[in-house]
């Protein structure tokens, strides 16, 4: 049986497509089947981000309206060999995507794949509604910062009342809370909500805490999920919440600053 | 900066988190208790509002609207915060 994950938010910008292009190489790396697949219509990221975007042809649209087979549309991800991309389409029309069209390719993805993974747009609309429609695991992407957080207390209402899991009275989606663009630093000063407090208002499992972190654009402008930068800080964190993700149980790091003594915090700037 | 400065400082600041994480926990637990319940509420609790402010004078969110589940009713619940004094308008 292929699980389904959806990246979410609510908010834009917090790092759902950075999130879905790091689980999906995670999963594919530790062996599984991956499909990873943009929603995010008319403003197609994800393939940037895994370093494809010159080999897209097909799109998820050109799928749905049969213009190509959903084989035609899949780019094979160049580092990993179980991992494949379906690209967004870059079309204005954000009626592209039908309830219909959505759930035959998401059927057909069940057959190839152990885990598909979707990248949900921003927003509250059909667009993240149809991403996290067939979800049976939800990750909610939240930034320590007040419209996150309420944005994604929003969001993991609608997951428990509008998807295909609540509709037909399933066990519901599984929602796990990934924190990311974290800074210890200013947590340990006051001026940024902690690790705890997000928990403590959204109350769903912890999968990980993703420190901000200049690797994670250089990254992306490499094109390079940046869970496969091994030796660093975010693709460490990253790694940490695949891992966790699978079961394993592994503590969690960088949410502390490196100890500095009073002098140092007094003159060590700010 | 001298070393009070620097502890007034780092007190200050570490308010501005705590405000934050007040703020949420209100906000979100407003919205919870809306969301889910019929479309109506919020338009319930807004003219309930206006009509208590026919009477007394309150804050926008002295009216609270909830609705309570379980198995076989659901139980509308409204709590309406009057001021310390109440003046009559
Ligand atoms: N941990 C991090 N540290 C530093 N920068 C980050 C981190 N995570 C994400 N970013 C940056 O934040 C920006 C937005 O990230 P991303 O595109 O993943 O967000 P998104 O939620 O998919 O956005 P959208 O809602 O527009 O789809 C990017 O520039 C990315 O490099
Ligand atoms: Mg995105």
């Amino acid at each position: 049986m292929s699980r389904i994950v959806v990246i979410t938010s609510g908010k834009g910008g917090v790092g759902k497509t950075t999130t879905a292009a790091s689980l999906a190489s995670g999963l594919a790396r530790a062996g599984f089947k991956v499909a990873v697949v943009d929603f995010d219509v008319g403003l197609r990221n994800l393939d940037l981000v895994m370093g494809c975007e010159r080999r897209v042809v097909f799109d998820f649209v050109n799928v749905i309206n049969g213009d190509a087979r959903l084989n035609q549309a899949l780019i094979k991800d160049k580092r990993l060999g179980n991992l494949s991309i379906l690209p967004a389409s870059q079309t204005r029309d954000k009626e592209a995507l039908t309830e219909e069209g959505v759930e035959q390719v998401i059927n057909d993805l069940r057959d190839q794949f152990d885990y598909i993974i979707c990248d949900s747009p921003a927003g509250i609309e059909r667009g993240s509604h149809l991403a996290a429609y067939h979800a049976d695991d939800a990750i909610v992407v939240t930034n320590p910062e007040v419209s996150s957080v309420r944005d994604s207390d929003r969001v993991l209402g609608l997951l428990a009342s509008r998807t295909r899991r609540a509709e037909r009275g399933d066990a519901p989606v599984q929602e796990y809370l990934l924190l990311t663009r974290y800074d210890p630093q200013r947590v340990k000063r006051g001026d940024m909500l902690s690790v705890e407090d997000v928990q403590e208002i959204l109350a769903v499992s912890l999968l990980g805490v993703i420190p901000e972190s200049d690797v994670v654009l250089n990254a992306s402008n490499a094109g390079v999920p940046v869970v496969l930068e091994e030796n660093t800080d975010a693709g460490q964190a990253y790694d940490d919440a695949v891992a966790r993700y699978l079961g394993d149980e592994r503590p969690h790091r960088f949410l502390q600053t490196e100890r500095k003594g009073l002098l140092g915090r007094m003159f060590g700037g700010s | 900066m001298g070393i009070v400065d620097f502890f007034r400082a780092r007190r200050n600041r570490r308010d501005s988190a705590s405000v934050a994480k007040e703020r949420l926990q209100i906000i979100v637990s407003h919205e919870r208790a809306e969301q889910g319940g019929p479309d109506y509420l919020p338009m319930l609790r807004q003219e309930l509002l206006e009509v208590v402010r026919r009477y007394v004078t309150v804050d926008p969110d002295a009216v609270r609207v909830d609705v309570e589940r379980d198995d076989s009713h659901e139980v509308l619940e409204l709590n309406i915060t009057l001021p310390e004094q109440q003046e009559e308008v």
